[in-house]
């Protein structure tokens, strides 16, 4: 069973064997009738309502802002209601390089963000400290302090590769477990035990 | 013209003739809510449909197109996704403010909702004073705005829920003078009364000069108090990230959402009964089978098209105006807009009185 | 210039000079140097009023700072004075900030460089590094080991705290602790995550009400070090760099860097390579002030213009991207020209964007600039008199909102533009509306240069034949300036004879022009702080570099 979405056909990604064995993967398992059409009800909910949050450092914002304009105009695929507050957002594309000074702000708007949540690293900066990862105080990747969906190639990107990220991301969204999967409260105990450094600080 | 006050009396000779009244009442009462619900969710929902495409139109761009038919279902993903987002509470927050907020907000604009008349017999509570209860339900908004942004403990929540209090509370008197203009003219705040004395023409025609002063200063007091540009001061978002509402997430953020799409429904509701005649067709008086031919359009398709014309305009203005700055938009209201709407009343009462008027 | 050297000789004896390098190079001593400079400025016969460039050195033995003044009443003559700190453990130099006021925000930079400090200055904070890194990263003694200097996720602590330095009647030097903002001053902090701070700048306004008392511009989120990782690349290397400081002005920025360099090796670029540089350059000016219009309109809310600004600003984009091959960071000069020709629609484009663009540039106007609520919202707001204007160093639309001529096209000009016929834009507001107007009108200037060029690209090599394989340049330091989309953009380079440079300084232009908000928001509204910067229009990354 490949994984659709209607923006893009399945033969034209790129990478889906990846996809594919993740999906045999899940349904391995199997699922409840009920609550797997529910699921696949949320996913597409999800996926076709991904909000960014204004998240842009340096010139991958600017072609990020191309993208909103009328030439490529994200708002096609529901992608425009760039959302300022992360409370209200659904992932943070880290578009530009992060720096030290950065990191801390940035993890914290990783953390200020609503679950379900994810993370686009945006340029060569964002994914591997590109031409900067020689600095003494640049992160060489956001991947070495937030969780990393997906990954766009490029300095900076084109637009064009800016919606083939969103759609792999989209991809992944719909073969993520809504129920049991991501929706699940983490327990407070299991928290203070990957957080040791927590406890005592929350009343 | 046909009556829908007819449906809705059969309907309730049938359920007394086989319940005691209190439950014909209570059953009434509970259809009454979930049609008004199911109502403001529709309309919310293609509110903002239409200002997504709307606003597409005026940049030159299509806006939402690949999730069902011309993005028609692009609404519905929105909503499913903000229903399971994850609700955050804060540390530092005022816990019972904060979750009480949303829900002030989305009662008042409901309640005002249910007053509107939506077609010929088509109205929830119609009584004496009408209109005048909707304004006072209407100021009840701004209390969930002014809880929202003192009890988010955020600096940012609390100067857009400053600037919403202060602009809401001053361009409430213009919106209230503007209306009273009207009821001068009419001599009634029933609304269902208003709407049959625009049987002949609208007040927007019947009182001619006053009443077109008034439309305007209507349309302007009214962009004011639904928090739209050039007035969206509250969550100005290249200022104040969010406004009052920076720290909601999910559904309490939707609820925001939602309502600030219905209050926008219904200031142009309001417009459409005050001066273009409610659900009453266009009449000209003189040309009856005109008039013959215009009766034949249901009057909630009549309703709804004046109501979503004059949105169409709010929302243009909003596309195409710079925002206004805090202290220009507090003087505007009190050296302009006021002095005018003042000015407005006292001529619309000279008109009354000398019988100038259609 | 032997005048010149009389006069400084008369005023302090102490003074020393040293030729060969490209200007007269002043050695003077760290204990005359403040009162030095305060002649340097006033004294009439010199009036060097612009402090162009201050750049922090480290000279193995010793550290110190090397500034590159200029005078607007002559001639624009630059004049470098040196002066180095006496004790390289612990380097104090005094203070310039009370006489060139763009040396607040310089000498900072300095100091987290090179840990110098400067006696008197009011803010001795760290500019762009974290207040509890570790070490001085461009001192040639610097300890790259990541060990001590982690990715650090908690935050900075301490924020107010800022010290200055005050020298006694017997020279030692004091430490005094100071606070930014007092306990009970109503802080808003905008940033570094904020829609409308043109990226990661972040703001601390103190507020009374909705009315700003000071802002305290933070700087460093996107501080990538750039001017130290060119210290252990190559020329052709170090290029790079250039495209991705201020993306809005790829083009001069290399160019200027190229310029440099070529002025370094004496090469000689062909008249084609340098027809195209300079038709490059003003097509990115083009596309920065489009993009500035739209940020303009967008920051005040009118969001739809921002859409026309970038439907036209797409058209730009195409022309580089058919011949340099990329939308953003073209990478497109080169040492001793450019990297590939023409494509042959270029002329076809340039046409084709020139006859639209008259027509476009009035549709802005109607859609914005006449509003009435945008004229209110601009004219009045950020003042920025002349005077001001120099002692800031604000040069680029910014300063010439302000009157003050200081195209560096006209004043210092470079590559072909003495050849090309366009006049200066000046607007005599002052105000944020003058800036917003000298940015249009600049749209309209750069058409007029296109124009002029479009027709006449000669043919020919697009490279000079002779650049060498490997690139050393001689011993010496360099100073080159261009005149990017944002203001005067200015390159250092010092070799010692490797392949790799010395060290190398970016001038940027945004850099100076955060050093001015302080004083054009204070008194104005919360809402006046977006419009100020909007007009500013600063871009981050190259602030930070």
């Amino acid at each position: 069973m490949a994984v659709n979405i209607k923006s893009m056909k399945h033969e034209d990604f790129k990478d889906n064997e990846y996809i594919d064995k993740l999906v045999e993967e899940l349904n391995a398992t199997g699922a409840n009738v009920a609550v797997g059409n529910l699921n696949k009800l949320i996913n597409w909910g999800i996926s076709n309502s991904l909000w960014p949050l204004t998240f842009g450092t340096s010139c991958c914002a600017i072609e990020f802002m191309s993208l909103g304009a009328a030439r490529y105009d994200m708002a096609r695929f529901g992608f425009e209601v760039a959302r300022n507050s992360p409370r209200q957002a659904d992932y943070i594309m880290v578009q530009g390089t992060i720096v030290h000074r950065m990191a801390p702000a940035l993890v914290r708007l990783y953390e200020q963000l609503a679950e379900p949540k994810y993370v686009i690293a945006c340029g060569g900066c964002a994914v591997s400290g590109g031409p900067f990862k020689q600095s003494y105080c640049v992160v060489p990747g956001v991947d070495q302090i937030l969780p990393v969906d997906v990954y766009i190639p490029g300095c900076p990107p084109r637009p064009e590769a800016f919606f083939y990220g969103l759609m792999q991301l989209q991809r992944k969204i719909k073969v993520q477990k809504f129920f049991g999967g991501i929706n699940r409260k983490q327990k407070r105990e299991e928290f203070f035990a990957a957080h040791p450094e927590e406890r005592g600080k929350l009343s | 013209m046909f009556d829908f006050g007819k449906w809705t009396s059969a309907f309730n000779d049938l359920l007394l003739g086989c319940m005691p009244e209190w439950a014909a009442v209570l059953i009434e009462c509970v259809l009454i809510a979930v049609a008004i619900l199911g109502a403001y969710t529709v309309l919310a929902l293609f509110y903002i449909l239409y200002e997504r495409k709307l606003c597409a139109w005026f940049q030159c761009r299509l806006g939402p197109m690949r999730v069902g038919k011309w993005g028609l279902l692009q609404v519905f993903a929105d909503m499913f996704k903000i229903l399971i987002k994850e609700i955050i509470s804060i540390k530092g927050t005022d816990k019972f403010l904060f979750r009480l907020a949303p829900f002030i907000v989305i009662t008042s604009s409901v309640v005002m909702l249910a007053c509107l008349p939506w077609g010929n017999g088509l109205q929830i509570i119609n009584f004496n004073i009408g209109i005048f209860f909707v304004l006072a339900v209407s100021s009840l908004g701004v209390l969930g705005i002014l809880l929202a942004g003192w009890s988010s403990n955020n600096k940012y929540t609390l100067i857009g829920a400053m600037r919403s209090g202060a602009q809401m509370v001053s361009y409430e008197i213009s919106l209230g003078l503007a209306i009273i203009t009207i009821v001068v003219l009419s001599g009634t705040m029933n609304i269902n009364e208003l709407v049959w004395q625009q049987e002949t023409a609208w007040f927007l025609f019947r009182g001619h000069i006053p009443a077109i002063i008034a439309f305007l200063i209507y349309i302007v007091a009214a962009t004011a108090e639904t928090n739209r540009g050039p007035f969206d001061l509250p969550e100005a978002e290249h200022e104040l990230v969010a406004g009052y509402h920076t720290e909601y997430s999910g559904i309490t953020f939707g609820f925001y959402y939602l309502a600030e799409y219905l209050n926008l429904f219904i200031v142009s509701g309001i417009a459409s009964l005050m001066f273009l005649g409610g659900w009453m067709p266009l009449h000209i008086p003189g040309w009856d089978g005109f008039n013959e031919i215009m009766n034949y359009i249901p009057s909630v398709v009549w309703f709804l098209l004046k109501s979503f014309f004059i949105s169409f305009v709010i929302i243009w203005f909003k596309w195409t105006f710079p925002r206004v700055r805090i202290d220009q938009l507090l003087a505007f209201e009190w050296k302009y807009l006021m002095p005018l709407s003042l000015a407005n009343l006292v001529l619309m009462a000279v008109f009354v009185a000398l019988g100038w008027h259609f | 210039m032997s005048d010149i050297k009389e006069i400084l000789s008369s005023i302090c004896p102490d003074v020393t000079f040293t030729e060969g390098g490209e200007n007269l190079l002043v050695n003077v001593p760290e204990k005359k140097w403040h009162d030095f400079a305060l002649k340097l400025r006033d004294d009439r016969r010199l009036g060097f009023d612009v402090l162009t460039a201050v750049v922090g050195m480290d000279w193995k033995e010793s550290v110190g700072v090397i500034y590159y003044l200029t005078s607007t009443s002559r001639g624009w003559d630059i004049l470098e004075v040196k002066v180095e700190a006496a004790d390289r453990k612990e380097p104090y130099i005094h203070t310039v900030s009370d006489i060139w006021k763009v040396a607040l925000f310089q000498e900072r930079e300095v100091y987290d460089f090179f840990g110098i400090r400067f006696i008197n200055h009011p803010d001795m904070r760290r500019m762009f590094l974290r207040n509890d890194w570790v070490g001085h990263p461009l001192r040639k003694d610097y300890d790259a080991d990541p060990k001590l200097n982690p990715i650090r996720l908690d935050d900075e602590k301490n924020e107010d705290d800022s010290c200055t330095y005050v020298e006694d009647e017997k020279g030692h030097v004091k430490r005094v602790p100071v606070k930014v903002y007092k306990p009970e001053d109503y802080v808003v902090n905008f940033g570094p995550q904020h829609p409308s701070t043109h990226g990661v700048m972040r703001m601390r306004a103190s507020v009374d009400g909705e009315t700003i008392t000071k802002v305290d511009m933070m700087s460093g989120y996107i501080h990538r070090g750039i001017e130290k990782m060119c210290e252990s690349l190559g020329y052709p290397q170090i290029l790079h760099f250039t495209d991705r400081m201020d993306y809005m002005s790829a083009h001069q920025n290399r160019h200027c860097l190229c310029g440099c360099i070529e002025k370094a090796l004496g090469l000689e670029v062909p008249r084609r390579a340098e027809v195209i540089r300079v038709m490059m350059d003003e097509l990115m000016r083009i596309s920065s002030h489009l993009l500035a219009f739209g940020c303009t309109a967008m920051d005040l809310g009118a969001t739809t213009a921002f859409f026309y600004g970038f439907r036209e600003r797409e058209m730009v984009l195409d022309i580089f991207e058919k011949t340099c091959g990329a939308r953003m960071s073209m990478n497109y000069n080169v040492i001793g020209g450019v990297i590939a020709d023409l494509h042959p629609d270029f002329v076809k484009d340039v046409k084709e964007f020139l006859r639209i663009m008259p027509d476009r540039l009035k549709e802005y106007h109607r859609v914005f600039t006449g509003n009435v609520i945008a004229q209110n919202r601009l004219k009045g707001i950020g003042m920025l008199p002349k005077e001001d204007a120099i002692n800031y160093a604000i040069t680029g639309p910014s300063g010439r909102g302000s009157n003050w001529s200081c195209d560096c096209r006209k004043v210092r000009p470079y590559s072909i533009y003495s050849e090309l016929k366009f006049d200066e834009v000046l607007e005599s507001g002052c105000d944020s509306y003058a800036r917003y107007m000298v940015r249009m009108r600049e749209i309209e200037t750069s058409c007029q240069i296109l124009a002029q060029l479009v027709d006449n690209i000669p043919e020919g090599p697009i490279r000079a034949m002779n650049v060498p394989k490997i690139i050393k340049l001689p011993v010496g330091h360099w100073y080159y300036q261009v005149e990017a989309s944002r203001g005067t953009f200015g390159v250092f380079i010092e070799s010692d004879g490797q392949k790799t440079p010395y060290r190398v300084h970016f001038q940027s232009p945004c850099f100076n022009l955060i050093g001015v908000m302080d004083l054009c928001c204070s008194g104005h509204m919360i809402a006046d702080l977006i419009t100020i910067g909007a007009a500013l229009d600063f871009v981050i990354p190259d602030i930070d570099r």
